[in-house]
């Protein structure tokens, strides 16, 4: 007994450690093996950096992305209540380019997926390997009358990416009379940030009850009911921003007209108001169209989700908002983080011949500022299920806060910290 | 010789899943424990707030984290994501993140 235990052991040991090291020396079974990840956010810049990391340097990894800085937008709600400034939430590329990766700050235009290229606004051409596509989200502007148009657009915000629009809209609202509307439209579900609306909506609460007492904010939900946290957000609306906060539901909208901000729906009344903010429903950005990944409603990518390649498109890979997400599963930034890390193992094992992990879990981590400090969380478990071929929640795990609390704030600005750090340092 | 007994399942487990389905993935403690940098710091190495994982011994991050999935320990976030990780999995990670340098 005591024997064979001790050769099975030692098959396992000689097994995983030839393998690993395999794995750790870098592994790309060519020399020289290349990977192209379009987009720097959570998702891209996380990627990037895991596989520096993880190949010890052995990979050559180009990430390009059309923006100078990131921005988070996580805590960018805080900007709108005026606790936090851009500046707070902003992080350069400087920490990846330690890690060895080859950052461009450029648009990538064309994906060839046949040739396994990439080429970029400025006609440079970037050969790959394999590729990662974390392009964020683009809105559908289409799907609401009377937003098509730029003027439109800089009158009726989404800042729904963090960076000048989430300034603009801070600047609307100090620019509000005392006893006006602000009044923010959901599109219906998926949408990126399930809790983002309705943090939104305390954010800018918090504001008004300090700043101008005697003005609302109206939520106007394209969904059903809350999509997050709902209880928690409820007794916030309910108490501490009690007769500031309006929550509607069942509001999809259908078309706006810019010049007097007025709002219309399918079903509902017309709502007019005076800072007016909509996020269009929104979709995998144009660069993942333009790859052919995209192949769910025309709007979302498909992934194996052992390994986040593309259902159609072979050696491209696709993260954060723009995939097609598993049950249970939001599109949220610490889920592209999460993400990031699961494909940018099963490329290192692809590149040196061998099988994505068969059993990936993930997690997922959020927290909603009810004031400035105050704070609550959803949290959940995804475990790979070999059978379902998805990442299925575990049962009996994850949850929400009892109540806000000034601890759960502290939590979660140490997230922030970590997470940036994680992701770009 | 013996093993300790709390390296057992781990690796029982190990034999089962690769039994069941395909070998285990030689860096399945890697991947999972990548999972928790997001909150404690890339490799287990804490930028402030939360505690570093890298370093500490085995026996206590797994104590630590059965005594949230119990909920012996109250806390607001861990008992939640604790209860989502089997056991073997956090014997794992503990490991892992007992020989990551702090």
């Amino acid at each position: 007994m005591t024997m064979q235990r001790r050769e099975f052991l030692k098959a396992i040991g000689a097994g995983v450690s030839t393998a690993a090291l395999a794995a750790c020396a870098g592994s790309p079974s060519r020399a020289g093996a290349k990977v192209v990840v379009i987009g720097a956010g959570y998702g891209g810049a996380t990627c990037a950096k895991y596989l520096r990391m993880w190949s010890n340097g052995a990979l050559d990894v180009t990430l390009v992305e059309a923006n100078r800085v990131f921005v988070s937008c996580p805590l960018s709600n805080l900007v709108l209540g005026g606790s936090k400034q851009i500046a707070d939430l902003t992080v350069g590329y400087d920490g990846l380019v330690k890690r060895g990766v080859n950052v461009i700050l450029e648009t990538a235009t064309v994906v060839d997926p046949v040739r396994q290229t990439v080429r970029l606004r400025d006609q440079r051409e970037l050969p790959y390997d394999r590729l990662v596509l974390a392009p964020g989200i683009e809105f559908m502007f289409d799907q609401v009358q009377g937003l098509g148009t730029a003027d439109a657009q800089a009158k009726i915000l989404h800042a729904w990416k963090a960076g000048p629009q989430t300034v603009a809209l801070r600047q609307q609202l100090v620019a509000m009379r005392d006893g006006g509307v602000y009044a923010i439209s959901i599109p219906k579900s998926p949408y990126r940030c399930p809790p983002g609306p309705y943090e939104r909506a305390c954010q800018v609460a918090w504001y008004f009850k300090r700043a101008k007492p005697r003005s609302k904010v109206l939520i106007l939900d394209g969904n059903e009911d809350v999509q997050s946290k709902k209880g928690l957000f409820m007794k916030a609306w309910n108490g501490e921003y009690k007769g500031i906060v309006e929550y509607r539901p069942n509001h999809v909208l259908t078309g706006v007209d810019a010049a007097t901000l007025t709002a219309r729906f399918e079903v509902q009344d017309n709502v007019k108001a005076d800072v007016l903010n909509v996020i269009p429903p929104h979709r995998a950005n144009e660069i993942a169209r333009q790859a052919g990944v995209v192949t769910a409603n025309n709007r979302w990518c498909e992934v194996d989700f052992l390994s986040f390649e593309s259902v159609k498109v072979p050696k491209v890979h696709v993260l954060g908002d723009s995939i097609q997400i598993a049950p249970g599963m939001p599109k949220s930034g610490h889920m592209a983080n999460q993400q990031a890390k699961v494909a940018a193992a099963a490329i290192l094992n692809a590149l040196a011949g061998q099988p994505p992990n068969p059993t990936p879990a993930i997690n997922n981590t959020c927290y909603s500022f009810i004031t400035d400090k105050d704070v609550v969380h959803v949290c959940s478990v995804h475990q790979y299920d070999a059978a379902k071929k998805t990442l299925v929640t575990v049962p009996g795990s994850g949850g929400v806060s009892p109540a806000m609390s000034a601890m759960e704030g502290e939590f979660a600005f140490a997230w922030a910290k970590n997470i940036w750090a994680d992701t770009l340092a | 010789m013996r093993m300790p007994a709390v390296v057992t399942p781990a690796l029982l487990a190990l034999f089962t899943a690769a039994a069941a389905a395909q070998a285990p993935d030689p860096n399945l403690a890697r991947n999972l424990s990548a999972a928790c940098a997001n909150c404690h710091g890339t490799n287990g190495v804490s930028q402030g707030g939360t505690i570093s994982l890298a370093g500490q011994p085995k026996a206590t991050l797994v104590r630590k984290m059965q005594d949230y999935k119990t909920g012996r320990t109250p806390s607001t976030i861990m008992q939640q994501l604790a209860k989502g990780y089997t056991d073997e999995q956090i014997d794992l990670m503990a490991g892992w993140f007992a020989a990551q340098k702090p």
